[in-house]
């Protein structure tokens, strides 16, 4: 691991000269201990927005145990997940795996009525005993159609982190997606999760810019698939669906290329480029955004004072950071120490890292243990990272913010601005109101 | 396989680490994939560790799978030695590296490290939390604990005891571990070494200096006992000292061991529990109907303090720990109840339905069963949740324990005078059910439409025990919900649903006030 620690700095060229005239961004990458969740985790917040779908994990304890920590511990009633343990008996090949699986979703089933679709997901035992839930989801969905239908897809640790999840469960879903007519009229579809009073404002300002249809996917009922084809023109939300937008593309859609909506500054980006595709002229667009673009500009101006001239390291965790370091250094003025992230897809992040100041430091992968001492040598103001190091970090003398609560709270589009600061800000503050 | 939705007990690999973090000076480096890391925030958010627990993790991927993970875990060990520079180390697998069979044991070994190096086999596949942590602490102890240190007690010396049990994440150990080296000192004993909390190898290694062992928690401390015994001759004790009872039991099982005088200590009221039980504003608290369900030990010492401490009168009791089966039945005889032996909480949530005590003591799913049910609960056990680390001193054991447990679950109950004058004032205007809190200015009604819903009519999910289907359910004549609205609200709930009960078993559509009060006298015990 530390043989990798010392690996040279690969560069990556950004095409377009952005702020700060940066053409050249240095990322340091480096492998070792990586301090992150597994795709599982994303079923805590899939489960609550397609409110029709249940969520199996085929796996272990482990599996078991790490969704209800990572739930916050045993919120819920009856939640819409679970899971069916492997155990030994399965192992051992006493029992036949896809018959115990069946046993399993006929009682799931028999409990839950109000399933519509229901998930078998992958998980790094069930990928390792190479048990193929592809097969079963197919074996199952024939036996429980029209009612059921039984999708598949991997939210382990060997192959997804973190955010990875929604991305693999989103793009399991596309081949279910309705074909659109040919001669449908151009539509939009906006992809990856967001909170249901987020996608009620994107539905009025799209409206307000005669945007549409608009459809979001995923959607909040499994019942309600948006169409896909040639017509389908879609805009990304979050920035960690590789996967799903390969799927998209391969049923005709076409990414409507831009910025991430988080600020005023990315939310107005990503609005445009959608305005730009429908030709939305430039007063319609600026009449239609003024109100909200100067709401929230005066509410985000608010943080600056307490934000600015601060400065954040990232951790890597969920693959926001990019956009999420973007909005700090150009709408609050943070100095950005390092900006780590599990992943970076460099296509759909072109226009994020273009807006980037120069000389910014990020690192994709992780080696935990050096990244903490570049960490603490740096002493920065305000550390981003997640749970299992935020305490440690701030019995050092750190202030942290914990990194998940940027994944669960609404923080997209131009009324979450201002709250998104906040979030940054409130550690800050607090550190400033505790006396002793 | 097994379907599971929420689960009393983590992987066995999470009780070596509960071990580990206990303990100072110890490594544990676990072959696991990537995202098992999520045990750390177990510590550092529910205990609020401000430390990181001290594992060390390979997080492989799918990629190193075909390569070499077993390359990658013995750069992780050697890493993690030259970083932290440990008295000793132990290294294992999580379930998936369990699959993948790299031998982080033998892998170790090839390392040469300059110290003990302890390796586990937990099996994942078969096995829990608790186990995992008292494997892990048995084979430290293995390992480590010397026989040298076997020497005769000096004249006039007191004599020395080890703790045995105690670790991260614990119910309320970092207390017990104050309270019952507190007891044990007015009792003349030195404490030896506590393992594995705050314990490091080197103070493993001295165990054997001690004249006897306390086990105080025996899921993870028995198995270690055991072999002390056979080893060094070392005694252990079998009581576990919650509740004033057993704490007397407890010190009299200690003096005969050591042989030292227990008068000062238990002359006087060494608990105000006591005198709080016997106080008359406890009179209400008789014959209160509780289930208990928790890890073994705390689990037969709840039920014990319920039934002699405070009068309560035990319906139920349950355990998860099926290791510990044996034990919670014998308790269960003495109730005239059978245990309950699941670790599925939606069996432990028919049977609270089933049962309708009228105080719960169990753990945070049982809180949250109670809860829906609208139930009082007051939890006793692990699995822990941060409001189980409370700021302030808050033991489970010995006398100040028993005060706490007094404590903790007469609060979610009414206090019996309170309960008195509500029962007395229900029909003047100022206390009537609709009535606005006449402190708040009576004359608004802000309560009024917001009454008793949370326990009445929806039936819990998953409980389809006592869920009747909804288009049977009697419906309610204007007098008898007038009636049903003379009774406290505390109790509302459960006079309207046992009330419904009674109409539907005997197929009654329209509940009079005549069936209230058959039903009433039906349920009274």
């Amino acid at each position: 691991m530390n043989a990798q620690a010392t690996a040279p700095l690969i560069t990556t060229s950004a095409t377009t000269p952005g702020w700060g005239d940066a053409t050249v961004i240095p990322i340091l990458r480096e492998r070792g201990q990586r301090e992150v969740f597994c795709g599982l985790t994303g079923i805590i917040w899939l489960h609550r927005k397609i409110q029709d779908a249940f969520f199996l994990v085929v796996g272990s304890r482990t599996c078991a145990h790490l969704i209800q920590s990572a739930a916050g511990v045993m919120i819920f009633a009856e939640p819409r997940f679970a899971t069916a343990i492997i155990d030994e008996r399965d192992l051992a090949g006493l029992a036949d795996c896809n018959e115990e699986l069946d046993r399993i979703v006929n009682q799931l089933l028999a409990r839950r009525p109000d399933i519509r679709l229901l998930f078998l997901v992958g998980s790094c035992p069930s990928e390792v005993i190479k048990l193929d839930l592809s097969r079963a989801s197919a074996r199952l969905s024939k036996k429980f159609s029209p009612d059921v239908r039984v999708l598949n897809y991997s939210g382990s640790g060997i192959e997804t982190t973190f955010t990875q999840g929604e991305d693999a469960c989103l793009a399991s879903l596309v081949p279910d997606l309705p074909a659109s007519p040919s001669d449908a009229p151009t539509a939009l579809m906006v992809v990856g999760s967001l909170a249901d009073v987020v996608e009620d404002q994107f539905i009025r300002l799209f409206a307000a810019l005669n945007i549409g249809p608009v459809r979001f996917f995923p959607p909040r009922h499994a019942t309600d698939l948006p169409p896909v084809g040639a017509n389908t023109r879609y805009l990304l939300a979050q920035p960690f669906l590789a996967d799903t937008a390969r799927a998209l593309e391969e049923r005709g859609a076409k990414r409507i290329d831009a910025p991430f909506p988080l600020g005023v500054e990315g939310t107005t980006a990503w609005l445009k480029a959608a305005a730009n595709v429908w030709g939305v002229s430039e007063a319609t667009f600026d009449t239609a955004t003024a109100s909200a673009h100067e709401r929230a500009t005066r509410a985000v101006a608010r943080y600056r004072e307490e934000l600015s001239g601060k400065r954040v390291f990232f951790f890597p965790d969920s693959q926001l950071e990019i956009p999420l370091a973007r909005f700090l250094a150009r709408e609050l003025g943070v100095e950005l120490v390092e900006v780590g992230t599990p992943f970076l897809h460099k296509q759909h992040l072109a226009r994020e890292l273009e807006l980037l100041p120069k000389g910014v430091q990020l690192s994709e992968g992780q080696h935990v243990e050096n990244q903490l001492d570049r960490c603490r040598a740096a002493k920065p103001d305000l550390v981003v990272c997640g749970l299992g190091l935020a305490n440690p970090l701030e019995a050092e003398g750190m202030t942290t913010k914990w990194s998940i609560e940027l994944v669960f709270t609404p923080i997209q589009g131009y009324d979450q601005a201002a709250d998104l600061a906040e979030l940054f800000a409130r550690p800050l503050v607090r550190r400033m109101r505790l006396v002793a | 396989m097994q379907l599971t939705i929420w689960t009393y007990e983590g992987p066995p690999h999470v009780g070596a680490m509960r071990v580990a973090t206990a303990m100072e000076g110890l490594h544990y480096v676990l072959h696991a994939p990537q995202g098992d890391t999520y045990a750390d925030l177990l510590f550092t958010m529910i205990e609020r560790n401000g430390k990181r627990p001290p594992v060390t993790y390979t997080t492989f991927q799918a990629r190193d799978l075909g390569s070499d993970t077993a390359e990658l875990f013995k750069t992780a060990a050697r890493d993690a030695y030259l970083r932290f520079k440990p008295q000793a180390m132990i290294v294992g697998a999580s379930c998936t590296a369990e699959l993948i069979q790299d031998d982080p044991g033998g892998l170790s070994k090839a390392l040469n490290l300059p110290i003990p190096v302890i390796p586990l086999e937990l099996p994942s596949y078969q096995r829990k939390e608790n186990y995992g942590a008292s494997e892990t602490f048995y084979q430290i102890v293995r390992a480590l604990a010397s026989p040298s240190a076997r020497v005769p007690r000096a004249e006039g010396k007191r004599p020395r005891c080890n703790l045995l049990g105690p670790t991260a994440l614990g119910f309320r150990h970092r207390d017990d571990v104050r309270e019952i080296t507190q007891l044990l000192n007015q009792l003349g004993i030195d404490i030896n070494v506590v393992a594995p909390l705050g314990a490091t190898p080197a103070d493993i290694t001295r165990l054997g200096e001690a004249e006897f062992n306390v086990v105080m928690y025996p899921e993870t401390a028995s198995q270690a006992a055991q072999w002390l015994t056979r080893t060094f001759a070392q005694p252990a004790t079998k009581i576990v000292p919650i509740g004033v009872g057993a704490t007397r039991d407890f010190i009299a099982e200690v003096a005969k061991l050591v042989n030292v005088d227990t008068s000062t200590v238990l002359n006087g009221a060494p608990s105000r529990a006591t005198w709080y039980a016997k106080s008359v504003d406890s009179t209400y608290l008789t014959s209160k109907r509780v289930f208990v369900f928790g890890d073994a030990t705390h689990a037969v010492a709840a039920a014990r303090i319920a039934k002699e401490e405070m009068g309560f009168t035990v319906v139920g009791i349950g355990t998860y720990s099926r290791e510990f089966a044996r034990e919670v039945r014998e308790a269960a005889k003495i109730y005239g109840v059978e245990a309950l032996i699941t670790d599925d909480y939606l069996e432990v949530e028919a049977k609270v339905a089933e049962l309708q005590p009228e105080l719960v003591l169990g753990t945070q799913m049982e809180r949250h069963i109670a809860k829906r049910f609208g139930v009082p609960c007051a939890v006793i056990s692990a699995p822990v949740h941060v409001q189980d680390f409370p700021a302030r001193y808050s033991p489970q054991m010995g006398f100040e324990g028993a005060s706490v447990l007094f404590d903790t679950w007469v609060h979610p109950l009414m206090m019996g005078l309170e309960e008195h004058l509500i029962g007395m004032f229900r029909g003047d205007n100022e206390f009537h059910a609709d009535a606005a809190p006449s402190h708040l200015g009576g004359a608004n009604k802000p309560m009024q439409n917001t009454t008793p819903v949370p326990i009445t009519t929806t039936a819990p999910m998953g409980a389809s025990a006592t869920a009747p289907a909804a288009a049977n359910v009697a419906s309610w004549a204007t007098e008898a919900e007038k009636e049903l609205n003379k009774i406290p609200f505390f109790v509302r709930g459960k006079a309207r649903r046992n009330t419904e009960r009674f109409a539907n078993e005997r197929g009654v559509s329209t509940i009079t006030v005549e069936t209230l009060y058959d039903a009433k006298a039906h349920f009274s015990r």
